[in-house]
Formats: C-alpha cells, sequence, structure tokens
C-alpha cells in the first residue's frame, strides 16, 4: 500500500514541479478565467439589475470553472502526449490505476488553483460574498467530479484525430448533472438556506463523484492500453 | 437462400405486418380525452414505442460494450454496441421531434424544461458524441475499445442526470403532468401493438446495420489482401 500511494506521490510531484517551472498552464487557464469573469460581467451589465447578478453569481461561477477547467485537463494530457512522457508512465512498472489517480489528483490541483483566483474576483467584480465555508465545499466536491472524469475523457480526446476539441463535445454532456448540483449547492450556500433545502444536491454531488469517478478509475486501463 | 437471409426476409415481413396492424389500431380505437389532446393523442401510440426503442437500444448498447470488454474484445460485440447506438440517436431524435409535435397544440409550446425531456436530450447529445468520437478514431481496436469505455460512462450518468433534472424542476412550474395519459381499455391494443411492432422495427435495423458493419471488415481485409501482394 505504501509503495502504491509513493508511486502516485512521485507521479503527482513530477507534474507539480513541471508546472512550477513552465507554469504554462497555470497561466494560460488563469487569463482565460479572468477574462471569461469580464465577459460575464459585461454581458450581465447591460441588460441585468443589480439583483440579478447577485443571482447569476452561482451559475457565472461554475461556468467558468468548468470552461477553465477544461483547458488545463486538455493541456495537462496534451503535454504528456507531446513529450512522450505518457509512453514512459505506461512502460514503467506502474499500476495503471495510480496512472489515474496521480493525473486526476494533479487536475484537481490545477483547477483549485485557479478556483483561489476566480472566486476572490468574482466577490470583487459581482459584489457577492463567496467566500463562505460550504460553497468551499461544493466547490471542492465538484471540482473532485470534474477532475476525475475529465482526466478520463481528456486521454481519451487527446488519442484521436480531433484532439483538443473532442474534450468538451464528450465532457459537457456527462457532467452536466455534476453542474447542476454544484450550482444548486453554491446558490443554497450563497442565499444563507437551511441545509435540508439544499442538502440533497450535495448527496448527488458525492454520489456522482462516487460513481462516474469510480467507473472512471475502473476503465482507465482500457485507455491506457495499446 | 442462405438461413441468415431467410430469417431477415421473415422478420421484416412480420414487421410489416405489425406495423401496418400498429397504424390501423391507432386510428381506429377511440379518441381521447380533449385535455390530453383529442384526436392528437393518437400521436402516442407511436411515441411511447419510439421512446422505448431509443432507450431499449441504450441498454443494449450498455451490455454489448461492457461484453467487449469483459470478454476479450470481441468484434461482433463492438458491431452490435455501435449498430444500436446509431439508432438509438435516430430514434431520439425521432421521439424529441414526435413530443413536440404533441406538445404544440396541447400545452401551446414546443419545448418544456420537464425532467424527462431535459434527460432525453441531454442523453441524445451523450451518443451523438459517442459517434464523433468513433469517427475521430482510425484504429479499429481502439475505436471500439474507447468507444465501449465512452458508451458505459454515458449510460451510467443517464440516471444521476434524470434525478438532478426531476429535483431542479421541483421549483419550477410543472407543464407536464403524470406519466398515466389516460389510457382506457379499449386503447390498450393500439399501445401494445405499437410496442410489438417497433421492438421488431429495431430487431430488424439492428440486423442490418450489424450485417452493413461485418461486409465493411471483410471490405477492409480485401483491401489489405490487394495491397500487400502487390
Amino acid at each position: 500500500m505504501n509503495a502504491y500511494l509513493r508511486k502516485i506521490a512521485a507521479i503527482v510531484a513530477k507534474d507539480l514541479t513541471t508546472e512550477m517551472r513552465s507554469r504554462e498552464m497555470l497561466s494560460s487557464m488563469g487569463a482565460f478565467a479572468v477574462l471569461v469573469i469580464f465577459v460575464f460581467a459585461f454581458a450581465f451589465d447591460l441588460r441585468v439589475e443589480k439583483a440579478g447578478r447577485f443571482e447569476a453569481a452561482p451559475g457565472v461561477l461554475w461556468v467558468v470553472i468548468t470552461f477553465a477547467g477544461m483547458l488545463g485537463l486538455n493541456r495537462s494530457l496534451a503535454i504528456e502526449f507531446d513529450r512522450g512522457s505518457f509512453d514512459g508512465l505506461r512502460l514503467s512498472p506502474i499500476d495503471r490505476s495510480a496512472i489515474f489517480i496521480a493525473k486526476a489528483l494533479g487536475n484537481f490541483v490545477f483547477m483549485s488553483a485557479v478556483e483561489a483566483i476566480v472566486l476572490p474576483l468574482l466577490v470583487v467584480f459581482f459584489n457577492v460574498p463567496l467566500l463562505k465555508p460550504m460553497i468551499g465545499v461544493a466547490v471542492v466536491l465538484g471540482t473532485a467530479g470534474f477532475a476525475a472524469v475529465g482526466t478520463l475523457l481528456a486521454a481519451m480526446a487527446n488519442s484521436t484525430r480531433l484532439r483538443d476539441v473532442m474534450l468538451p463535445i464528450l465532457m459537457l454532456p456527462v457532467a452536466l448533472p455534476a453542474l447542476l448540483a454544484a450550482v444548486k449547492c453554491t446558490a443554497g450556500a450563497l442565499d444563507d438556506a437551511p441545509i435540508e433545502l439544499w442538502g440533497n444536491w450535495l448527496w448527488l454531488l458525492v454520489a456522482y463523484d462516487l460513481a462516474l469517478g469510480g467507473i472512471a478509475l475502473l476503465t482507465f486501463d482500457f485507455i491506457v492500453e495499446d | 437462400m442462405a438461413r441468415r437471409d431467410a430469417i431477415d426476409l421473415g422478420l421484416t415481413g412480420l414487421t410489416v405486418l405489425l406495423v401496418a396492424a400498429a397504424i390501423f389500431f391507432a386510428f381506429s380505437v377511440p379518441t381521447a380525452q380533449p385535455q390530453t389532446g383529442g384526436d392528437v393523442q393518437r400521436i402516442f401510440y407511436f411515441h411511447v414505442g419510439i421512446a422505448w426503442v431509443a432507450g431499449l437500444a441504450m441498454a443494449v448498447a450498455f451490455v454489448s460494450s461492457i461484453l467487449y470488454l469483459w470478454r476479450g474484445e470481441q468484434r461482433q460485440h463492438d458491431i452490435i454496441s455501435v449498430a444500436s447506438i446509431e439508432i438509438g440517436v435516430v430514434f431520439g431524435i425521432m421521439v424529441i421531434l414526435s413530443g413536440m409535435l404533441w406538445a404544440r397544440p396541447v400545452w401551446n409550446t414546443w419545448w418544456t424544461w420537464d425532467p424527462r425531456l431535459t434527460t432525453t436530450a441531454i442523453t441524445l447529445f451523450i451518443y451523438l458524441a459517442y459517434l464523433m468520437l468513433r469517427s475521430a478514431l482510425d484504429d479499429p481496436q481502439r475505436r471500439a475499445r474507447f468507444s465501449s469505455v465512452y458508451a458505459i460512462i454515458a449510460f451510467a450518468s443517464v440516471p444521476v442526470t434524470y434525478f438532478a433534472t426531476k429535483w431542479w424542476n421541483t421549483i419550477h412550474p410543472n407543464l407536464a403532468e403524470g406519466s398515466d395519459f389516460g389510457l382506457t381499455a379499449s386503447m390498450r391494443p393500439a399501445m401494445f401493438l405499437s410496442l410489438a411492432a417497433f421492438s421488431l422495427v429495431y430487431l430488424v435495423l439492428l440486423r442490418s446495420r450489424a450485417r452493413v458493419e461485418r461486409m465493411a471488415d471483410e471490405v477492409a481485409l480485401l483491401k489489405q489482401h490487394i495491397l500487400s501482394s502487390n
């Protein structure tokens, strides 16, 4: 068990180190996220009243996370394929599930880093108090689900002819229930509504993470083998 | 005539008969209540059958995808998967269109964000993505493996999507009533005949599409032989 965890840690450390040195993924994800927030701010400014922007904030948050997240997922797998390091991973005596968990964990960390920028920005531009603990819970659960399913689908997408373009087509319909649940949880927490009103959405998010994350873990073998 | 062709011919003949009977009964049973549309309600005899086939096609593809990955990657399971999902996509589009044709006169709207409709639309997108995935992969073995994995994920996400959209809708006004569309005993023959007829249509289409896929395999093999012998 220890050796398994050490292998996962090694791959995650490799991903984090490469990213720290070049910072290409974080900078592109971060810049994209900030620009999308700006676009939404202008889009809603034209027709939506101040109260409406408050209502729209959970949706905007999750749209930004989804799109920036897909950018990151694509880049993280594309870098591996382009540099041939994915073949290196396949040749080494590592259990395929360890590769999946490590990649998903790495993607989760990168998405969380971008969310750490996005949340304060939304507080500033949309004037909504998004820095609440329950919102943090919803963000963590939603990101976990995205990272798990997204890692599997990004690995598939980057092996096709269409590469990057394939991931949104594959991922968005499958990720929709998680998106719905995450938005509902964020909205409930933002309104300070009692947990009984939106607790079932939290359970749905957990169920989605476990079910689809589990399937992704089990089927990753078939994507990686040649 | 080969045995397989004889079975196909027999099945097609039986299907034609059943479909004709279903159409006849759909138009001869008593007209429904005005609140479900009066004569427009007759669409349901086809709408339900089409929906049943779409769901069946997805389930069959789910099972054959699992079998493909589990039982040593046999091409026949992959053939059933792709044939079934193609039919499922066509019937999915048909179920949405037929639903819209009924909804416009009865609910006075083409579309509503009711859980069943939303789930159907999302599921349709997922399976269209499946077909796009297949067309973007050239290597047959990799194509079969990847699309099997995606079909499993797709089918697993359908119940989650359904519950998500169902809970989402409890806050909004609900235009759709329950699942009972007011079928009296006299209407049941039309419904059951339609279900049986469409099931047979699915079977005939599946066999046909699978045969086309097998012929494509043979052509690819012949091509390889000719190219390698030159």
